[in-house]
């Protein structure tokens, strides 16, 4: 394990660990942003050279803007005052420990299991663009009509309603 | 630590159960759904992770479902949000606590 991969691990999961624990929403989703570029990077890290710049694009450049909207537009940098976390907040504590424990135990009894593979794979753009028009072509379809229903149901979701019906 | 996807596995591991963690705990809507964002992010590690160090990488199929899974978690995020926007502009907050009502 390069020192490099340890630096990335931290960056993503202090950055994860900070967005579910900062109390303003703000601050949330700019460590969210932090999240998701330390994530990026180690897809690069990976030799997933398409997967990484798809990550930067996607995330950092639209979800973490949506989600800066979306805290904007429901004026969520008010602090509320019974507090950020929730009354059954142990609970969901021991949830995500119990599920990271099984996680662990599971990734530490298998890493003999099968043999890795330590050549980096030589992948180029093109070969991608290839399999995503031949192999992969029905999903790539599947995934531009969800997407435009996606942008539409958004909309329709989030229009502004122009008469109260009750 | 020997095996370099068993610490990628790990690091998915505990970006999920953070993610959990945050979608379980706090009180906001929005966080919520940025909780869920964490734990599709994770699960896009492993498969990259998989692919990088599985057998066939130029088979490329963990890279394409985390390509698509990608894009399918970009739609989620704008429904979510619509959602939420949506609520607000209704119950006038995004305290889940306090969205109590089935009834408009």
């Amino acid at each position: 394990m390069s020192p490099i991969f340890y630096l990335l691990a931290v960056l993503t999961l202090g950055g994860g660990l900070a967005a579910v624990t900062l109390k303003h929403l703000v601050h949330c989703a700019l460590a969210t942003t932090v999240a998701f570029a330390g994530l990026a990077l180690l897809f690069l890290q990976l030799d997933a050279q398409f997967a990484g710049f798809a990550q930067i694009l996607v995330y950092i450049g639209a979800v973490a803007i949506l989600i800066v909207f979306a805290i904007l537009l429901t004026r969520g940098s008010d602090l509320p005052k019974e507090g950020v976390f929730s009354k059954t907040w142990p609970v969901g504590l021991v949830i995500a420990a119990a599920v990271f424990a099984v996680l662990g135990w599971a990734v530490l009894q298998s890493v003999h299991a099968v043999p890795l593979q330590t050549a980096a794979p030589s992948v180029t753009v093109h070969d991608i663009g290839v399999a995503l028009v031949g192999r992969y072509v029905l999903p790539l379809e599947i995934v531009a009509l969800l997407l435009t229903a996606a942008t539409i149901g958004a909309v329709i979701v989030a229009m502004h309603e122009k008469e109260r019906t009750r | 630590m020997e095996s370099p996807l068993a610490g990628y596995l790990l690091v998915a591991a505990l970006l999920f159960a953070i993610g959990l963690a945050g979608a379980l705990v706090r009180r906001n809507a929005i966080l919520v759904l940025i909780g869920i964002e964490l734990m599709l992010n994770a699960a896009n590690l492993n498969l990259i992770a998989f692919w990088r160090y599985g057998p066939h990488p130029e088979a490329l199929t963990g890279m394409m479902f985390a390509i698509f899974s990608i894009a399918v978690a970009a739609a989620e995020a704008a429904v979510g949000l619509g959602l939420v926007i949506s609520i607000y502009r209704h119950a006038n907050t995004t305290e889940l606590d306090k969205m109590n009502r089935m009834k408009g």
